[in-house]
């Protein structure tokens, strides 16, 4: 299964993102082969909509669960029809290696 | 002034806008059906429950819920005979999230898959977690029945009159606070 995480910076050390739809970083990992990939949110800079476009980019990439720390009211809807799990995590100190260290004892 | 309505507790909205006849022109005259009209049909014709529980899913007294499932077999038979369009849209409604937190990571996570149970936290797979209920909306529309004599107030439960209530204190049949017949009983103690 694919889970998002939403970084700050474009290194397994980096921080959560605490914003979805503006974050810095998209880290995809895959359960299955232990694989993560960085990707750099173009929507960022977006004056509207960061949210929707980056829900789109998730749902293209085959995402099952993503972890943030906050979700827009804009968002929500849309995960929910396309059955993608929200993970809200309220600790932005936690780094993508810890995040990642907790979904594998999940599995 | 008319008594406001209480909020239906709505699980699963319908993931599409509507539906169309085939075969005929596009026409600009669609049935609106409210989401808890909606919420009804899938009460009571898909899940097939009786109308006592659904009203209890739907947080609201069973006679209420006959009106709503009533005006919404109406509202279809109407579409099917006149083709015409359904739009879902309105309703005096709030979405029950299904969210849910964790203890042990403290995180919050939500449901989306409604038919499955969940057991454990989707993030640290702690089983220590609890379902996150919105109970600040609640008490805004909480209904309260009071005695008459003593005074003791009880919370409402939807479904059963207040007079079907006895007070926990002396027994006397119960009434709602706020409504006619307390304001009633307020102005015959004063004169």
């Amino acid at each position: 299964m694919k889970i998002a995480i939403t970084s700050t910076g474009n290194s397994p050390d980096s921080k959560l993102d605490s914003r979805f739809g503006r974050c810095s970083y998209f880290v995809i990992y895959d359960t299955e082969n232990g694989s993560t990939e960085f990707i750099p949110n173009q929507n960022k800079e977006n004056v509207e909509g960061a949210g929707p476009a980056s829900v789109q980019l998730m749902a293209s990439r085959g995402v099952k669960k993503v972890v943030s720390g906050e979700f827009g009211v804009k968002v929500k809807s849309i995960f929910d029809s396309l059955q993608i799990q929200l993970v809200v995590l309220n600790d932005s100190e936690k780094t993508i290696n810890e995040i990642i260290k907790l979904l594998d004892h999940n599995k | 002034m008319a008594r406001p309505k209480r909020i239906r507790k709505m699980t699963n909205p319908p993931h599409f806008k509507g539906f169309r006849p085939i075969g005929l022109p596009e026409e600009n005259n669609p049935v609106v059906i409210n989401f808890e009209e909606y919420e009804a049909i899938r009460l009571s014709d898909f899940e097939l429950n009786g109308q006592v529980e659904a009203a209890q899913i739907m947080d609201i007294s069973r006679p209420t819920y006959a009106r709503i499932y009533e005006s919404a077999r109406r509202k279809v038979a109407q579409a099917f005979v006149q083709g015409r369009a359904i739009v879902f849209e309105g309703g005096k409604v709030y979405f029950n999230s299904e969210w849910y937190s964790c203890n042990s990571c403290g995180c919050w996570f939500n449901h989306p898959a409604k038919e499955l149970d969940i057991t454990t936290c989707a993030l640290c797979g702690s089983e220590d977690i609890e379902q996150y209920t919105d109970d600040s909306q609640q008490e805004i529309i909480q209904d309260v029945c009071i005695c008459p004599k003593c005074g003791t107030e009880k919370v409402h439960t939807p479904g059963i009159p207040c007079a079907q209530e006895t007070c926990p204190n002396c027994n006397s049949p119960m009434i709602r606070k706020g409504g006619p017949h307390h304001h009633r009983h307020r102005n015959n103690k004063c004169s």
